[in-house]
């Protein structure tokens, strides 16, 4: 482990060093005040950093999907795409419609990019690296990201735009439906770690048999539930494939069609970083947070663990929009009420199980055998009534 | 310190109740839930400053996050929510008072009976741990009791959203 060498134990808590250092210029009543702001600062300034990053690297890899270089004209590679659009979205006009309720349209971008940057304040990015380390941490996550859907109601409204207001209501309604599923999906992980604050929950996935580390997504219950809870996470951030209320060539982009200039890049920002926040929590809930992923490689300072996954995390979700098409309203609804609200009902009565079994292999075979057979017998049910094949057009023939 | 209250309870205090009198005047019904939401929003932050983190975050999870946007989407579903065309003094608003001022006076009388008679020396430390033993073993009945209840809303609503079959057959 990195205990044992303080190189190594200093290098992992190289920020917290430096944080208790700049504190140290204070008079000692200010301390505790200076340090929440550095904390805020560094999430303010190192989660658009890797936005900035993520959007040239996901248009590189789209272009790469479909055949085609991506952005490379500016700077080396095309690196410095972000720079370039952040002074195009600084210096467009700032476009409001003329009937829009201006200051609703005003404040939708704004309550949407302050309640995302709320979420990362319990993330623990490392080992003591957490804003606030809430005991309802993981309930302080799901109740800012509720408060999103809010704003995404906001924009959609005061637009006074059809197309806005159209893909507000399917925003809404997305949300809503897979909101259930992912907070059920996590229960599973509460219920073991047995505490609501996410350090805890690291601290929980912490231990290694052998070589391997003790992930919750390593048991039945837990595969089950990070499969659940990406799902729905992609539902949350409307990612591709779950993309219908910006849906471009149906809606021209969802609720926020008339925004322009600085607030539309906002919206963008708003929505990147819910996703940086959501895959944050996948990996804090069973991804064993900042852990290492095998003993021997313990020496490797936490927050680069935790930046390493959710950079995976950005990775598979750029391979996901890239891949697959865009489901349908219904296709949407029926999949988040008739498929992950039972199976994630069902997971959380293995994870109990999990809890009273005990050690031992009856509790893998019990929980994979239960998990399996539902998996298999719901998806065959809910298929059969699928009528695959040729789309036939109601009105279009 | 103002009156022997906190600053910060002050500030809340006021954003909670200029939401609520938002809430009551303003003419546009989606505006007036929107200041509703902050009125919510500020309730939370008065659990949160009483130590009740898990009141607090329950309040934002459950009032901001599904009743402010049911709210919403009831006066979207049912009328025209571009338009205000109607006035705020309806010819009602005096039956409106009254009713108003009776539940105020009961739930006042409500909480001034159940008051201790002095104040709690030191706020109690309440964990989600304690919550949740509690809920599991003193409370099971009526969060069982919920839980039903819950079920069937969602049943009936689920039969009030179904097609209708054997009508649509008959005809």
């Amino acid at each position: 482990m990195s205990q044992s060498s303080p190189f190594w134990t200093n290098f992992d808590q190289v920020f917290v060093l430096l944080r208790h250092w700049i504190e140290s210029f204070f008079p000692l009543w200010l301390q505790p005040a200076v340090g929440t702001v550095l904390g805020v600062v560094a999430i303010v300034a190192a989660f658009p950093g890797i936005f900035a990053l993520t959007t040239v690297l996901e248009r590189k890899g789209l272009g790469r999907m479909q055949n085609r270089l991506g952005p490379n004209r500016v700077g080396p590679l095309g690196i410095l795409q972000p720079v370039a659009d952040g002074i195009k979205s600084l210096t467009k006009e700032d476009i409001v419609p003329l009937t829009a309720d201006a200051a609703v349209h005003f404040l939708a971008p704004v309550v949407l990019v302050i309640a995302v940057f709320l979420g990362f304040a319990v993330l623990p990015i490392g080992r003591n690296m957490v804003l606030a380390n809430l005991d309802a941490g993981l309930l302080f996550f799901f109740a800012i990201g509720a408060s999103t859907e809010l704003s995404v109601f906001m924009a959609g409204w005061s637009s006074r735009n059809k197309y806005s207001l159209l893909g507000a209501m399917r925003a809404v309604a997305q949300m809503i439906s897979y909101e259930v599923p992912l907070l059920l999906s996590s229960v599973v992980a509460v219920m073991i770690a047995g505490s609501l604050s996410t350090v805890k929950i690291v601290e929980a996935q912490s231990g290694f048999t052998g070589i391997f580390p003790h992930w919750y997504v390593f048991t039945p219950w837990g595969f089950a539930g990070f499969a659940l809870f990406v799902v729905a996470a992609l539902a949350e951030t409307n990612r591709s494939p779950f993309d219908l209320p910006e849906g471009e060539s149906e809606l021209v982009a969802g609720y926020f069609t008339e925004y322009s200039g600085f607030k539309f890049a906002l919206f963008f920002l708003g929505e990147y970083l819910g996703m940086f926040s959501i895959a944050g929590f996948a990996i804090t809930l069973f991804l064993g947070g900042w852990g290492a992923p095998l003993s021997i490689l313990g020496f490797v300072p936490s927050w680069a663990w935790f930046f390493a996954k959710l950079f995976c995390a950005i990775a598979f979700f750029i391979w996901l929009r890239g891949t697959l098409p865009r489901l349908r309203q219904d296709q949407l609804m029926n999949f988040a009420w008739k498929f992950m609200l039972p199976m994630s009902l069902l997971n959380l009565l293995v994870a109990g199980a999990w809890r009273f079994l005990g050690e031992g292999w009856s509790r893998w075979v019990f929980g994979s055998a239960v998990l399996l057979l539902a998996y298999g017998l719901l998806g065959r049910v809910l298929m059969r009534h699928q009528h695959l094949g040729a789309r036939s057009y109601r009105y279009a023939d | 310190m103002i009156f022997g209250l906190s600053v910060v309870f002050v500030l809340t205090s006021i954003l909670t109740v200029a939401g609520a009198l938002a809430a009551a005047l303003l003419k546009n019904l989606v505006h007036c839930a929107l200041s509703l939401t902050v009125t919510f929003a500020g309730l939370a932050l008065l659990y949160l400053q009483l130590d009740a983190q898990f009141a607090g975050f329950s309040q934002i999870l459950v009032y901001i996050g599904a009743v402010a946007i049911l709210v919403v989407f009831a006066i979207l579903l049912t009328r025209g929510s571009g338009i205000p065309e109607y006035r705020s003094y309806s010819s009602s608003w005096l039956a409106g008072v009254a009713i108003a001022a009776g539940v105020f006076a009961l739930l006042a009388w409500a909480v001034v009976t159940s008051l201790p008679a002095s104040p709690a020396s030191a706020a109690p430390q309440v964990s989600v741990q304690q919550i949740g033993q509690a809920l599991m073993s003193g409370y099971v009945l009526p969060l069982e009791i919920v839980a039903v209840l819950l079920t069937v809303a969602l049943i009936g609503a689920v039969i009030v959203a179904m097609p209708e079959a054997s009508k649509g057959d008959a005809k």
